[in-house]
């Protein structure tokens, strides 16, 4: 399927509603971890100007059954709305795929405070399924120890691996690198 | 005769990786609340939700390709047992923990080594939907694997309650590589990848875990073929959609 054309030139009020739309998006924060903001995650793909005027706004889903992507979709319209952007249309667009690369440094800062580990390279993980976890060291994010192990792959939403330091015994996050 | 031989090559290929996808999807939600331990649990869970999403975007698509109005609701819900085209050993009842790993290692490594090959598939929607749901696949295998090397090469009776759920699924597998001429056709296209292709992947990867596991593959060449694939399906099914589908038959239209 074809993207719906875009604009060739953009003139001067185009550029100030594509402006403020990106500003809007860039300022919701993910219903699951409200830390982060969809610029943060790197969602947000692409906000065109159609020919009639529409804007087209791109979003990346995380994970395909994440029960958060109809609900980033709906915080996302909303902000819109309030922004006053005039027309819009928000749709999902799946290639190229969302990677935990895409996370901004400043989204991985942020989750490092709020005690989630970011994610390696998703290169790491994509060379094979069996080794990639093998041989990463993932750092306590409250003691900063070394020493941890990997509890569950899966933790309390898709993107998310449960892990635990064997020093402070504390049970932490990490997320999942894609 | 089932007018599904009717429907377009497309749609109709697009259906069983779909129908792949939720079938596995709802088996495993089945374990929701009893599974062995908490993370179990979630794991599960989590792998059920990707099926799940994977499922709808695939049985969105169909919809699309078959141009009739249907939705990935209408198309997960409200069709019977001989329009659903799953391989048969995804409707396969969960039986003990066990045997659901084995199961699940099994459609893991095939859909893995399918959604791989589907990434450079001539059509750009199958391709999008691979390149997103291999990554989710890794993962899915990752914990199945990993869950049957610990079943297998653990104490005795999980070793043989391993094995011996291995030797029931086994046979289960020979329709995942038997290409019909709709395979043949979706290859031919450059739609789908050749199944040979994939079950030489499917063999390393299964290979691999079942030497560390140390379980016995079991024989190929067994007489025993089913064709989910086609409509044709193992009596639980029946049991399975009823569950499935009660909500939607019993309220049309229900939303919340």
């Amino acid at each position: 399927m074809s993207a719906a054309a875009a604009r060739s030139v953009r003139g001067a009020e185009d550029e100030a509603r594509v402006q403020a739309a990106l500003r809007a998006l860039a300022a919701v924060p993910d219903p699951e971890l409200p830390a982060l903001t969809l610029a943060d995650l790197g969602i947000v793909r692409f906000v065109n100007v159609r020919e009639d005027g529409t804007l087209d706004v791109g979003l990346s889903p995380t994970y395909t059954g994440c029960p958060a992507t109809d609900h980033i979709a709906e915080l996302a319209r909303r902000a819109l709305k309030d922004a006053g952007v005039g027309a819009f249309s928000v749709r999902s667009v799946l290639a190229p795929a969302w990677s935990s690369d895409w996370i901004t440094p400043e989204g991985r800062r942020k989750l490092e405070e709020y005690g989630i580990v970011p994610p390696s390279p998703a290169a790491e993980s994509a060379r094979a399924w069996r080794a990639a976890a093998a041989g990463l060291i993932v750092a306590c994010p409250r003691c900063r120890s070394a020493r941890t192990e990997s509890i569950s792959e899966f933790g309390s939403t898709p993107c998310k691996a449960l892990h635990c330091c064997l020093d402070c015994l504390e049970p932490f996050e990490r997320f999942k690198c894609i | 005769m089932n007018p599904l031989h009717e429907a377009p090559p497309l749609y109709r290929y697009v259906l069983r990786l779909g129908d792949l996808a939720l079938v596995l999807g709802q088996r495993l939600s089945e374990w929701v609340g009893h599974a062995p331990a908490l993370e179990e649990d979630l794991g599960l869970a989590n792998i059920a939700l990707d099926l799940v999403g994977q499922a709808r975007l695939l049985l969105a698509y169909a919809g699309e390709i078959e141009g009739r109005g249907r939705g990935e609701d209408e198309i997960a819900f409200l069709r019977d047992q001989g329009q659903y085209l799953n391989p048969t050993l995804a409707e396969q009842p969960n039986g003990d923990f066990g045997e659901t790993i084995v199961r699940q290692v099994l459609l893991d490594a095939f859909q893995l080594a399918l959604y791989e090959r589907l990434t450079s598939s001539r059509d750009e929607r199958l391709a999008a939907v691979a390149e997103k749901a291999v990554k989710e696949t890794r993962y899915h295998l990752r914990y199945s694997a990993g869950w049957l090397v610990r079943l297998g090469d653990g104490t005795e009776a999980s070793h043989a309650r391993a094995q011996r759920a291995l030797e029931r699924l086994w046979p289960y597998t020979v329709e995942l590589f038997e290409a019909d001429a709709l395979d043949r056709e979706m290859a031919e296209h450059g739609i789908a990848p050749s199944l040979q292709d994939v079950r030489s992947a499917w063999n390393g990867h299964i290979d691999e875990v079942l030497a560390e596991a140390t379980l016995d593959r079991p024989a190929d060449n067994q007489p025993f073929t089913w064709f989910g694939k086609r409509g044709e399906h193992s009596e639980h099914f029946g049991y399975l959609l009823a569950e499935m589908q009660y909500l939607q038959r019993a309220y049309p239209g229900a939303r919340w």
